[in-house]
């Protein structure tokens, strides 16, 4: 790999905190190496910010190997930035050529309000779980791992649907805002494996309601969550959530 | 303060159980009346709370990111150990106990490790219970692979995100207890300071990090299941918000910090690349199972890996250690690779580098997939294609992730790698019930000292934090809250309250105040070269004075001089962590200080004046077969208690993997 350095001009949403008014800001950003990762290059320019008595951008991240899914930015229109597949901490600069502008603001969508800067209230996603995103086991009541046998294809599709992580990028890239490319990863982990059985109808029911509750917008197949998704979630869980949840009101759910 | 470690009496594999059945309980009605705080939801923290809350407590769990689910133990790679013996190949609970004492060097606790292997079974259970999707083979059953310092396969896992599966499942379980509303979650809090009341934790003041509000918070008891602090060293594989804040609060407040010194430096990592990196990122030791780590046997040969023939590559593992080879533990393995880099033979353009090779992997598995496939006369080619879809299928995020980050491609070229920071051995010191020299104080998981001795095993650390939070806490906290049944709810205006927010704010504001010309990341970034340089992997007396020395002049320029922009009532991010490291500033000078005490060398602890004529670790049992136990005396001072180390079942000897 060959490297190279380079300067950019980064245009940013700045929004102090969720009572006042956002804005575009531009900076310039000097002498990038193309080793760099996206977040890295934020770093430098905060520094700068710094040093030059400003306030630095807010933007979340922790892990930085694309897995805790606390990174967020839409960069030039897209969720986690060109990359496929991708994160935005796992994205680097050997992306971008000199002069290049890039553009980077927070997820929007209503249901994920702007904290400050890039930075947006995800709880939501939280609340969605507690509705019936688990299996009912208290602790120390577990039977033998390996009483139950599980077939292969099926729990490596369960583990496929369990890898999402919780980012919220299909929403920001949903036109509607729709939050289901993440329930429905949920409903498909949890129904895939026998241990999630049981409660199987109720699951569906319950989460689908909070996520209305929560305003998040109706899917109507378009299909760009699938496609900014960092951890390839695939459009067929939600075809899955569907068949679920039509199950499940037709049987009657014991929901009352 | 004489140190009681509160060990059952009786037999090694009898002394939990006799706990278990004669421990005090709290009835349901009164557990509803006992409020617990839980500070953490990693491993540790989300399997404590959820646990407690099903029981019936009445539980507060904060932590400092968006959500529990993105604590930092969801990054874990590669596994977590049980001792399920279901491959067959000799395992129980004795020789898990057997290989974790051994692999910590001698310097871990007897009765808690093998408790930790007792319980390690029941992980499984309860994760599979919930849904963790873990690896499994064509008949249904689940899968195990091998991890360093074993010759078992005691491994579970859940392809290369073991740690994100399994929070998962413990994230749901506490997501269903704060619906339930036995549990009530605040994300983006951060604690800044234990609160005491007649010698007892007896609550926390925390931050709301989002508009920088102090908050007052009982408990008639406080867990700490914070995590390590590695970042302490800058750059690390751990997350970037990882810290030892609630640990360091804790332990000027009382609570006594265990071997400090014990670091775990990971010998395989994806190597440093420029000034500008903010973190290294973790290759799973998993890859050694089937990567062969090698170097040119000639110095600073520049040619390219693929063009080096077999008989000029030195495989200093397999080598140095024949009966191991690339599966010696973390820390004798990151020695060698050090060793190989300082004596010029390593590779890359830094030269601080080894290679980590698949290409024989890839062949060999590729052989057993054409024959399982019927397919005897394929050429070489195609053989190789089919052994990359093999080694794909085991590690295809990793090497995704390397590719990403290098822009190199692992299945054509082998990876270069490179120790790193990894864990924390140390922490605070807690008894056989997890309790700190603090009553009512707890620490779980990473936060505390206990089960690791001078070196973690690979695929340990998740087990010892659901251990701690699904099965031991459970019982032990139970066993003291009994005597504190009749105590109320104390509001938080009582004056212990008071002093401690008041304490915090003065604090925050000091910080505010100095308004000075160097940013928080250059005062930390400056920390972690001293540290790294002169208390990583290998360490000496006149380095660790010099070290000490320099500490306390950063810290003093830190005072004087940091800048942090913003306000304290707003979400400040650069506040945030100018106060995680200022407290990295105090831990680094303790550090040195246990590092120095500590004339000898074990785990991951290496002082260069002791080792052996072929460079391994030399232990001194009769003097050193101690956990250091450091209170806190005021700034710079810190008495040294001693925890001596007694070894009933294993005995100690010259730990050898060759
Ligand atoms: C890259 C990587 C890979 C690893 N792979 C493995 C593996 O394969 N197998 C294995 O066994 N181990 C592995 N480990 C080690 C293991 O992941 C950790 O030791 C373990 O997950 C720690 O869990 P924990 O619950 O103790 O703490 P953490 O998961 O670190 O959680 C800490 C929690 O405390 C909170 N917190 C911290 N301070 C405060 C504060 N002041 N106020 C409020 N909240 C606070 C945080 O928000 C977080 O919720 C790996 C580690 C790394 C870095
Ligand atoms: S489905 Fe994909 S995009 Fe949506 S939250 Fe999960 S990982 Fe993120
Ligand atoms: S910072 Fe964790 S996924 Fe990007």
């Amino acid at each position: 790999m060959q490297h190279y350095n380079m300067n950019l001009t980064l245009k940013v949403w700045r929004q102090r905190s969720n009572k006042v008014k956002g804005h575009f800001e531009s900076f310039q950003v000097k002498n990038i190496s193309s080793e760099m990762s996206f977040l890295e290059m934020f770093d430098v320019l905060n520094e700068q910010l710094v040093a030059e008595g400003k306030d630095p951008i807010a933007f979340d991240h922790d892990c930085r190997e694309g897995i805790c899914g606390m990174c967020s930015m839409y960069i030039n229109g897209r969720a986690h930035g060109p990359w496929t597949q991708n994160t935005t901490c796992q994205l680097h600069m050997r992306e971008y050529k000199d002069g290049d502008t890039i553009v980077v603001e927070p997820w929007r969508a209503e249901s994920f309000p702007v904290i400050r800067d890039l930075v947006v209230d995800r709880s939501a996603f939280d609340r969605i779980i507690g509705a019936g995103g688990y299996v009912s086991v208290n602790t120390g009541n577990a039977v033998d791992a390996n009483s139950l046998p599980i077939e292969k294809q099926k729990a490596d599709e369960a583990f496929a649907a369990a890898s999402c992580i919780g980012c919220g990028a299909c929403v920001a890239a949903c036109p509607n805002a729709s939050a289901m490319l993440f329930v429905s990863a949920k409903i498909a982990h949890l129904a895939l494996l026998p241990q999630g059985e049981p409660e199987r109808k109720n699951r569906a029911v319950n989460m689908i309601q909070q996520m209305d509750t929560e305003g998040f917008g109706s899917c109507t197949n378009i299909g760009a969550c699938e496609a900014e998704c960092p951890k390839g979630i695939s459009l067929e869980n939600i075809a899955r959530l569907n068949r679920e949840y039509v199950g499940a009101i037709f049987s009657g759910s014991n929901n009352g | 303060m004489a140190l009681d470690s509160k060990i059952p009496a009786g037999k090694m594999d009898e002394k939990w159980g006799k706990y278990k059945s004669t421990c005090k309980l709290v009835n349901p009605a009164n557990k509803r009346q006992l409020e617990i705080i839980v500070v953490g939801t990693g491993l540790a923290g989300a399997s404590a709370a959820a646990s407690l809350g099903e029981m019936g407590y009445k539980v507060k769990a904060f932590c400092f990111q968006d959500s529990p689910r993105r604590a930092h133990s969801i990054a874990a790679q590669g596994g977590i150990n049980a001792a399920k013996n279901y491959q067959n190949d000799g395992d129980s609970t004795y020789r898990l106990f057997y290989d974790t004492i051994k692999g910590g060097d001698y310097r871990a606790r007897e009765g808690n490790v093998h408790r930790l292997a007792e319980v390690s079974t029941n992980i499984i259970d309860q994760c599979v219970a919930q849904g963790v999707p873990f690896a499994r083979e064509y008949g249904g059953l689940l899968s195990n692979r091998s991890f360093g310092g074993t010759q078992v396969q005691r491994t579970f896992y859940a392809a290369g995100q073991t740690g994100q599966q399994l929070l998962i499942g413990a994230y749901q379980a506490l997501e269903r207890q704060v619906a339930l509303g036995n549990v009530t979650m605040y994300a983006r809090h951060e604690m800044l300071d234990v609160v005491k009341i007649d010698g007892k934790a007896r609550g926390i003041i925390a931050r709301n990090l989002v508009n920088g509000e102090l908050e007052r918070h009982f408990g008639h008891a406080v867990l700490l299941c914070t995590g390590g602090y590695g970042n302490v060293f800058y750059l690390s594989t751990n997350a970037m918000g990882s810290n030892v804040t609630a640990a360091w609060k804790a332990h000027r407040k009382g609570a006594f910090f265990g071997n400090p010194c014990f670091t775990q430096i990971h010998p395989t990592c994806i190597p440093v690349s420029g000034d500008h990196q903010s973190k290294l990122t973790l290759m799973s030791e998993s890859l050694r199972n089937d990567g062969r780590i090698w170097v040119p046997k000639k110095q600073g040969d520049n040619r390219k890996p693929g063009d080096i023939p077999e008989e000029e590559r030195d495989y200093y593992l397999e080598r140095r250690y024949p009966a191991f080879g690339n599966l010696v533990p973390r820390d004798v393995a990151s020695r060698a690779a050090k060793e190989r880099c300082d004596a010029g033979y390593g590779v890359g353009s830094s030269k601080m580098a080894v290679y980590l090779d698949f290409a024989a992997a890839i062949e060999r598995y590729g052989k057993i997939e054409a024959n399982k496939q019927g397919k005897s006369n394929l050429d070489k080619d195609a053989v190789i294609a089919l052994g990359k879809d093999v080694v794909k299928e085991k590690y295809g995020n990793l090497f995704d992730m390397y590719a990403k980050i290098t822009g190199e491609n692992p299945y054509e070229v082998p990876m270069r790698i490179y120790p790193a920071v990894h864990y924390t051995m140390g922490g605070l010191w807690v008894d056989y019930e997890l309790m700190t020299t603090v009553p009512n104080l707890y620490a779980l998981g990473e936060a505390n000292f206990s089960d690791h001795g001078a070196n973690r095993l690979g695929a340990s650390a998740l087990m010892q934090g659901l251990a701690d939070g699904y099965f031991v806490i459970p019982y032990t906290l139970g066993n003291n809250l009994a005597d504190d049944i009749r105590t109320k709810s104390i509001p938080t205006d009582h004056p212990a309250f008071i002093a401690a927010e008041k304490e915090v704010s003065d604090r925050i504001n000091k910080l505010m105040s100095i308004k000075g010309k160097e940013s928080v990341e250059s005062f930390h970034k400056r920390l972690g070269k001293i540290m790294w340089d002169k208390c990583g992997m290998g360490r000496n007396a006149e380095g660790l004075k010099h070290a000490i020395k320099e500490i306390q002049q950063l810290r003093k320029d830190f005072w004087s001089n940091v800048r942090i922009p913003g306000e304290v009532n707003e979400f400040n991010p650069e506040l945030d962590k100018a106060g995680r490291v200022a407290d990295f500033l105090e831990l680094g000078e303790l550090m040195c200080i246990d590092a120095l005490d500590r004339e000898e060398s074990c785990g991951g602890h290496f002082r260069e004046e002791f080792q052996t004529e072929e460079g391994e670790a030399l232990r001194d049992d009769e003097k050193f077969m101690y956990v250091s136990a450091w209170e806190f005396k005021g700034d710079s001072q810190y008495e040294l208690h001693k925890e001596e180390l007694k070894y009933e079942i294993v005995h100690p000897s010259a730990r050898s993997y060759k």
